[in-house]
């Protein structure tokens, strides 16, 4: 463990703040992904282990449009849409049948469609890795200098892109009538069917919308590193973290758990550069043992 | 529990001896090594299994994390026998490595399991694949002890004890399904005793048993105890057979391995998991040999089994032809 390496990076303006900018890159990104898992547990009650092959979609989606179009918006847009649309078929087609079984159930269920996925991914487009969809253009210039800490525009504009996803979420369940319905469908389903509300449309808009999360997740990533069959395997734990500390359910808990999770592994890979996943695992653990409905969740 | 109905050790143990010896004579018959491994994977997987069916068959707690003390069997038993106390202990290293590997399981599966246990459902799932990925981060952070991602490499040595050679495959296969046999045996008195319908009742219904005067917190850590020393038994034996250990097997996809022989074979049956390590093992072996893509065989072999069958197989055989 290095301590005093820590500190140094603390008191060095350059070092605070280019581990900061990073922290908020992994953070913003791992929210995208997570805050799709944790409106499917709370909505439709199914811890959806397959979310991380979703993600895998988006990269492999995004790849593809872009080897044809080479246009970056249109790749990392369809990567999105194109996973919303794989996830209301998977809805309709397995996930629904599984909303009352036994959380093993779901989870043998989830996972059998990760390793399909992972092997189809692989006959489609082969086991090698593929080099990413790379930065647009525009982002293609020299790296913003702040107090010497070297900060490229492109992450910049992740955090920026995921930030506004952040708000438009916030909007759509607070502010609108679809939010409503699916708060609303959380609390008391029978409820909603009762007063003639088709609530089956509403869970698999809400499935679609967490796919879609994870497919644009996907898709980002994508233009930062490789793309390659079984990459959603390590992203899949990171968003369970996520889902934990920040409460299961709460996407705001998600946000708050997001930046907390990118900056232990910001800083964390200056303190403990072979421990920085056991980092997010203690707090993961801590969180449970002190707190189990995490930051912002509901205590039952 | 079909056709063995009661609790009686004698016959359990007489059945097994007669297993023992059919598979001993069945080694000598078809003298395929590719067979004999797979038979002695088959009862270490099995073990593995049978051990989280406790938590998962009668107790109802889904425990995903349940890899991590087959890893701290497997490292336990690989760095005894890499150390100096193999030169002063000599013929007794290898059963002192295997009771010191289940020892430290035990130990480790008692520290979590007092903290998992506090939590339910979901939570309680999320914990133990929590301490299970702490577990893991741990082992590939201490290179130095435990070779870090590489494995702990560089062999053992197995010195003979008591007339048997495990560098020699039939004593290796002979001892491994030998002691599978006594620790099964020794399972089904507990999962037959007042204990083990204990846990069936915290399972059915907590309430009762609780009412009853029945301690549940310590049913429930007990068995989350013993289940942890099976799993680091199997996995010291998978180390002995390897001849190494390796972090994957700290990983969280191998906790998910028992959970699909758990589903294949049938977890309300007592020898469901084995079945179900043997239908893993037998499918794993002859997918792998025909096609690179044995997770989509996989896959869709559990996809069939949760939609279709939705029950393990033993299960289904049992409630087919046994049960009216």
């Amino acid at each position: 463990m290095e301590i005093f390496a820590l500190f140094d990076c603390i008191i060095t303006p350059a070092c605070l703040i280019s581990q900061t900018a990073g922290g908020l890159k992994i953070g913003m990104l791992l929210f995208l992904v997570a805050s799709g898992l944790t409106l499917v547990f709370g909505v439709l009650g199914v811890i959806n282990f397959a979310h991380g092959a979703l993600y895998m979609l988006g990269a492999y989606f995004s790849w593809q449009v872009m080897s044809i179009t080479g246009h970056f918006g249109l790749a990392v847009i369809s990567g999105a849409i194109g996973v919303g649309i794989f996830g209301l078929i998977f809805e309709r087609l397995l996930i629904n049948k599984v909303y009352n079984s036994d959380l093993l159930v779901q989870i043998l269920l989830c996972y059998s469609v990760i390793l399909i996925l992972d092997d189809l991914v692989m006959i489609i487009w082969g086991d090698e890795f593929l080099s990413g969809i790379g930065v647009p253009e525009v982002f293609q210039v020299p790296p913003l200098f702040i107090f010497d800490a070297i900060i490229p525009p492109f992450h910049i504009a992740i955090i920026v892109i995921s930030m506004i996803v952040a708000l438009l979420l916030w909007i759509i369940m607070t502010k609108t009538k679809f939010g409503k319905l699916v708060r609303a469908t959380a609390v008391n389903p029978r409820m909603l069917e009762a007063l003639g509300i088709n609530t089956n449309v509403i869970k698999a808009g809400v499935f679609m919308l967490g796919s879609f999360l994870a497919g644009l997740g996907g898709a980002l990533a994508a233009s930062l590193g490789s793309v390659v069959s079984g990459m959603g395997n390590s992203i899949i734990i990171e968003s369970f973290i996520v889902t934990v500390i920040g409460g299961m359910g709460s996407i705001s808990g998600a946000f708050l758990a997001s930046i907390i999770i990118g900056m232990a592994r910001s800083f964390g890979a200056v303190a403990m550069p072979l421990f920085t996943d056991g980092i997010m695992f203690l707090i993961m653990v801590l969180v449970l043992v002190m707190k189990p409905e995490g930051l912002m969740g509901k205590k039952k | 529990m079909g056709f063995l109905k009661k609790d009686n050790f004698e016959r359990d143990a007489f059945i097994g001896l007669i297993v023992w010896i059919f598979l001993l004579i069945f080694y000598f018959v078809i003298p395929s090594p590719g067979i004999h491994d797979i038979i002695q994977k088959v009862f270490i997987l099995g073990l593995f299994a049978m051990s989280l069916n406790i938590l998962i068959g009668y107790l109802g707690l889904v425990a995903f994390g349940h890899a991590t003390f087959f890893a701290a069997g497997a490292y336990t038993l690989g760095l005894f026998l890499q150390s100096s106390i193999v030169n002063n202990l000599g013929s007794l290293s290898i059963p002192a490595a295997i009771i010191s590997a289940i020892f430290i399981s035990t130990v480790l599966a008692a520290f979590i399991g007092a903290i998992c246990i506090r939590l339910k459902d979901i939570y309680f799932s999320f914990l133990t694949l929590a301490f299970q990925m702490l577990i893991y981060s741990i082992i590939l952070a201490l290179v130095s002890i435990t070779g870090g991602d590489q494995g702990l490499m560089g062999g053992f040595p197995k010195p003979p004890f008591l007339g048997i050679d495990l560098g020699k495959p039939f004593d290796f296969y002979a001892f491994t399904i030998f002691i599978s046999i006594i620790t099964i045996v020794l399972l089904r008195q507990l999962i037959e005793s007042p204990f083990g319908y204990g846990l069936r009742m915290i399972r059915d219904n907590p309430d009762r048993p609780a009412a009853l005067g029945f301690n549940n917190q310590r049913h429930k850590l007990i068995a989350f105890i013993i289940a942890g020393s099976i799993a680091g038994l199997a996995g010291s034996l998978q180390a002995l057979l390897d001849v190494g250990a390796y972090p994957e097997w700290a990983f969280w996809a191998k906790s998910a391995e028992p959970l699909f022989m758990i589903l294949l074979g049938g977890m309300h049956s007592f020898l469901g998991p084995l079945m179900g390590a043997f239908i893993f093992e037998i499918l794993n072996d002859f997918v792998t040999a025909n096609t690179r893509y044995y997770g989509l065989v996989l896959g869709l072999v559990i996809l069939s089994f949760v939609l279709g069958l939705r029950r393990g197989l033993l299960d289904w055989l049992l409630i087919k032809f046994y049960r009216k």
